[in-house]
């Protein structure tokens, strides 16, 4: 098993969010800017980095039939491990976030993740696919929040650049989540057949 | 006259899909065909109003006189992920035609956000009740509200998908990507409600 290749799989071929269109809750609701895509990237592969390693750790141990559900404790437990860092450390952040963090639970890259990997594998391989997919997950967020931004209110991270006169507000409001993302889909899907 | 006011709200004015973001992946996934549409949307309103009861009464009768309110997340997911198999044993039992028209759907909605979101909402209070206390009643009644929201979206969103079958569109757009940006411009249409609640508000003295 190539490690590195695992982690690079989960950013670019296996990219959780342009390729495999999954845990599309929070891509749309918190990249309304960098920072908040940034903050809810990281957090999520917090849990998923934790949740993949102790579910290869436990893997032996789970009886087959009620596997998800031991999953879904694991993860919720890791989300409220987060939950309660957050709220000591980055209170800010975690009340702009707000009902987004306990909904990491539900997120179906996690289970999927546990599912499709972190089952079959040892626990480094897993910890590799945790944090590649966790690291395309927060790039794909990242990416999503910095062009909203700079399209809605012309400020890249936090810091004004562009001039407010050409501001286009709808990006940051619900719509521009929608299109934004779905343009985005298309320009990755036209460089795949491109390169097909 | 509140809750006139929740309903209102909810439905068109914060969509829980369109404006919240909650509940996207059968918003996506089960949007092609009306019939499916509607089967999912009154899945989703069975299963959230029953879910936000017992969760509910959790939080008042368990987690907050005990004090462990961190237990919430994980409490809520199991409890819901329970219902609804429970839900689904029952109806099998009961109405089979019922089931026969839900059943693919129930074990769909275990993973649907917007459930658990809706019932960490109304526990913790922090849902928009017009005004009123939040309360057992207001806050079921927000459920439903919600939920309905949730069906009228995911019909009105299916009724244009069903179109868009008839029309040529680019390549690297096909799938997902129109189906993403046909979604902006649905959500962009439901912005128009917005200010509606507090007009009807003012207008009924308020």
């Amino acid at each position: 098993m190539n490690y590195f290749k695992t982690i690079t799989d989960g950013i670019f071929k296996g990219n959780p969010t342009f390729v495999l269109l999954l845990g599309m809750c929070p891509t749309l609701a918190t990249t309304s800017s960098a920072l908040n895509g940034l903050g809810m990237g990281v957090s999520t592969m917090f849990v998923l980095i934790c949740s993949n390693a102790f579910i290869s750790l436990l893997k032996n141990l789970i009886p087959d039939g009620v596997r998800i559900p031991c999953y879904i404790v694991v993860i919720a437990s890791f989300v409220t491990i987060l939950q309660m860092v957050m709220q000591a450390y980055l209170p800010e952040l975690y009340r702009t976030l707000g009902i987004f963090i306990p909904l990491i639970v539900v997120n179906c890259i996690i289970l999927g993740r546990a599912e499709a990997f972190a089952a079959k594998n040892n626990v480094l391989a897993s910890l590799c696919d945790g944090l590649g997919t966790g690291l395309g997950f927060t790039l794909a967020l990242t990416l999503l929040g910095l062009i909203r931004e700079l399209l809605g209110k012309g400020t890249f991270f936090g810091a004004e650049v562009l001039p407010s006169t050409g501001n286009m507000l709808l990006f940051v409001l619900a719509p521009g989540a929608f299109i934004t993302l779905g343009l985005f889909i298309a320009a990755v899907n036209s460089f795949k057949n491109k390169k097909a | 006259m509140e809750y006139l006011l929740i309903f209102i709200s909810a439905i068109f004015v914060n969509n829980i899909v369109l404006s919240q973001f909650l509940g996207i992946c059968p918003f996506l996934g089960v949007s092609k065909k009306i019939s499916t549409a509607a089967g999912m949307g009154i899945a989703v309103t069975f299963v959230l109003v029953i879910s936000v009861l017992v969760t509910y009464a959790l939080q008042m009768w368990v987690l907050n006189p005990l004090g462990l309110e961190y237990l919430q997340t994980i409490l809520f997911i199991l409890v819901i992920a329970g219902l609804v198999q429970m839900l689904e044993t029952i109806l099998k039992k009961v109405s089979p035609s019922l089931y026969q028209a839900l059943g693919i759907f129930l074990p769909l909605i275990t993973t649907n956000c917007c459930i658990l979101g809706v019932s960490i909402l109304v526990a913790n209070g922090t849902y928009n009740a017009q005004g009123l206390e939040p309360s057992l009643l207001s806050g079921v009644f927000y459920a439903l509200a919600t939920a309905i929201g949730f069906a009228v979206a995911l019909i009105v969103f299916a009724g244009i998908r069903e179109q868009l079958d008839t029309v040529r569109i680019p390549k690297p757009m096909q799938g997902m990507s129109i189906a993403l940006v046909t979604a902006g411009l649905l959500a962009m249409a439901f912005m128009g409600f917005s200010g509606v609640d507090h007009g009807i508000a003012q207008a009924l003295g308020h």
